[in-house]
């Protein structure tokens, strides 16, 4: 299998470039980091992050034939070559395919992901519903692997304000918990023209998201909130 | 000033929310119009300004400017917080944005109740 993959070691290369491997490899039953893993044993300098293998750490997010995906979960069969890899785009290269995801990480904790309630902890747990529970359901599955957040027009331009689609994400997965008690510091912290209404529904992240989430809908659920608030 | 990335300024909602209900004035105002314009085949110098005359009809063609102007308000100020960094040349960009529309709305009832 033919693969361009883009390089830059800032240490040493004045610009990054791309280069080609190929790879004998039987692409069926596999997925697209086998493939890399066989890259880095034929050139050690290729630089990649991986972890779990298996889609749940989010460490190998990459862009893929200009999408942005999991490398672990993207089955080789359906790629079409040359493969064309390249890192995340949006944020500042490390190295090869390794991005400073600190930017991303930095919204995602403005928005204070973590459970707000001022009342003394129960004896037991903080007890929801089933019906209260299922709120969370396509929320909390979020691994922060950062395609959704890459993947969007209004970060790229505004990283620094806008939260992005993954921290929006985790704002209304908080907003949503019925334990949580900042819904209305929360939809303040938002109401801003940056921080949430940069977001123009472009969908960009509801198209890449590996788990199938959608950042988008939870945006409009935060909107609506603010509505409700309002009127 | 110290170099501090800013926001928090509370009025996201708000813009927000008028650019949707102004679409919705603008979208309303043209299907009536192209309604009007199909039914009407004839559409003449007389069949306008007989249409202009009613003065629900100016009303309703106000507020659909007025809708425009400040649909177009919101959609200038994203460009420019998209492109354009320094606070100085953005405020002075607003403000020429803003009086421009102002005196659109000034010449739109200039137009509508002078003729």
């Amino acid at each position: 299998m033919k693969f361009r993959i883009y390089r830059y070691n800032p240490e040493i290369d004045a610009a990054p470039r791309m280069q080609n491997y190929e790879l004998n490899v039987e692409p069926t039953g596999k997925m697209l980091l086998d493939a890399l893993v066989l890259l880095k044993e034929q050139d050690d300098s290729l630089s990649l992050r991986k972890s779990c293998r298996e889609g749940v750490c989010g460490s190998d997010a990459m862009n893929i034939n200009g999408r942005n995906g999991l490398a672990c979960i993207t089955p080789l069969s359906t790629l079409k070559e040359p493969v064309e890899l390249r890192p995340l785009p949006g944020l500042p290269v490390i190295r090869d395919l390794i991005v400073d995801m600190t930017q991303f990480f930095k919204q995602y904790h403005s928005i204070k992901p973590y459970l707000i309630n001022n009342d003394p902890p129960p004896e037991t747990e903080r007890v929801q519903s089933p019906a209260q529970r299922a709120h969370l359901n396509g929320l909390y599955e979020c691994i922060l692997c950062g395609c959704c957040t890459t993947a969007c027009p209004s970060f790229w331009w505004n990283p620094d304000k806008f939260v992005g689609p993954a921290g929006l994400l985790q704002a209304y997965r908080f907003i949503a918990d019925t334990r949580d008690q900042a819904t209305s510091e929360r939809l303040d912290d938002l109401e801003d023209p940056y921080r949430l209404f940069r977001c123009h529904t472009i969908m960009n992240c509801v198209d890449v998201c590996p788990k199938e989430l959608n950042p988008t809908e939870a945006i409009g659920r935060i909107k609506d909130l603010m509505i409700k608030r309002m009127v | 000033m110290v170099n501090r990335t800013v926001v928090g300024a509370h009025y996201g909602l708000r813009d927000w929310l008028i650019q949707r209900v102004s679409a919705g004035v603008m979208a309303l105002g043209t299907l009536a119009l192209a309604v009007y314009v199909l039914l009407h085949p004839d559409m003449g110098y007389d069949r306008w300004t007989g249409l202009f005359s009613s003065q629900a009809v100016r009303a309703f063609a106000l507020l659909f400017l007025l809708s425009l102007f400040y649909h177009a308000w919101v959609g200038m100020r994203d460009i420019v917080m998209d492109y354009v960094k320094p606070t100085g040349i953005r405020l002075v960009i607003h403000v020429l944005v803003i009086l421009t529309l102002l005196l659109y709305t000034i010449w739109s009832v200039q137009i509508f109740w002078g003729m």
